[in-house]
């Protein structure tokens, strides 16, 4: 199981990088972050071993880390995002 | 009183040797070193969340100055290197598995294959950085980025100004993560050490595991670096 979760990683990187190349207006960075976050899905669930974890504890560590980044983000860019740029 | 054994207090009874005497069994202790690990990431997570959200900021403000600057990066070097990482987390959770297993020879070999991926990247990340250096692309005084085009805009030319914060980012950005790599192949040095000397059994493999977390955690942030740093842009 882990050489298919390296290959699909591999995959996903070729991908990316070849897609970067083609045209695809507003898109492009939708798809590479796209495939990003799919990989890093694929790092943290099988190699990270969070699939199958038993603690709930880790869980919500995982949770709440996830969540405070989206605050971060989503916050900051609610405000850059819909200044006026004089 | 001859027979007085007290019970509890001897040294030599008959639990693991790597049991912390706070810990009542093995399990509990596995579960509190992980957990503490996770919540050591997720400060990390917040440690480079700052810097992804800077970048996002200006991205969307000098965006075709940030395009242009990023084609000035080698993208294979960075595909390149985010393979060499990937194999390498594969090697990690090989070494996981090793020791689980009590396989000593796949163990040490693991350990040694990560660290050997990890110094090629680091070899492949000096190589970009004396690229940057020699094109006068590093922030500072000797910074230039002069008439460089940016595509679609045939008049217009990159803002030098704009395109120096793209390479700011760039240089704080994966010079974090190099300094990163660095520490997880200090950790791995010590982790081979201990393999060698033969301290991990299937029972107690900890430190295996919670410095396989942190080098996957390291190989996460690559893998959103790539994409955001080297591939803005890129097409035509």
């Amino acid at each position: 199981m882990y050489f298919s979760v390296w290959a699909a990683l591999l995959l996903g990187t070729f991908i990316t990088y070849k897609v970067a190349y083609i045209d695809l207006g507003r898109f492009n960075a939708a798809v590479a972050l796209t495939i990003a976050t799919i990989k890093a899905l694929l790092v943290a669930l099988f190699f990270m071993h969070i699939k199958g974890a038993h603690e709930k504890l880790l869980k919500l560590v995982v949770i709440s880390t996830l969540f405070f980044l989206f605050i971060l983000l989503a916050l900051s860019m609610a405000d850059y995002g819909t200044r006026t740029w004089s | 009183m001859p027979d007085s054994t007290v019970v509890g207090l001897d040294h030599e009874e008959q639990h693991h040797p790597e049991l912390l005497h706070h810990f009542a069994e093995p399990q509990q202790q596995r579960d509190a070193a992980s957990l503490g690990m996770w919540i050591f990431l997720s400060t990390e997570v917040m440690f480079f969340g700052g810097l992804f959200c800077a970048y996002l900021i200006y991205r969307r403000l000098y965006f075709g100055d940030f395009g242009a600057a990023s084609k000035s990066i080698d993208a294979t070097l960075g595909a390149t290197n985010t393979a060499v990482l990937i194999c390498s987390s594969l090697t990690v959770v090989l070494a996981v598995w090793a020791a689980q297993t009590a396989l000593r020879k796949l163990l040490i070999g693991s350990l040694i294959v990560t660290m050997l991926l990890g110094m090629v990247f680091l070899g492949i990340k000096a190589k970009e950085y004396k690229d940057k250096f020699e094109e006068h692309h590093v922030p500072g005084a000797s910074f230039s980025f002069d008439h460089v085009p940016i595509p679609g805009h045939p008049d217009q030319y990159a803002n030098p100004r704009h395109a120096e914060i793209f390479f700011a980012l760039y240089f704080i950005m994966t010079g974090l993560h190099a300094l990163h790599m660095i520490i997880g192949l200090g950790l791995f040095a010590w982790l081979l050490y201990a393999a060698w000397k033969g301290r991990f059994t299937p029972e107690y493999h900890t430190p295996i595991e919670i410095g396989g977390l942190y080098w996957h955690f390291v190989d996460i942030v690559w893998i959103y670096l790539f994409p955001l740093l080297y591939l803005i842009d890129r097409h035509p």
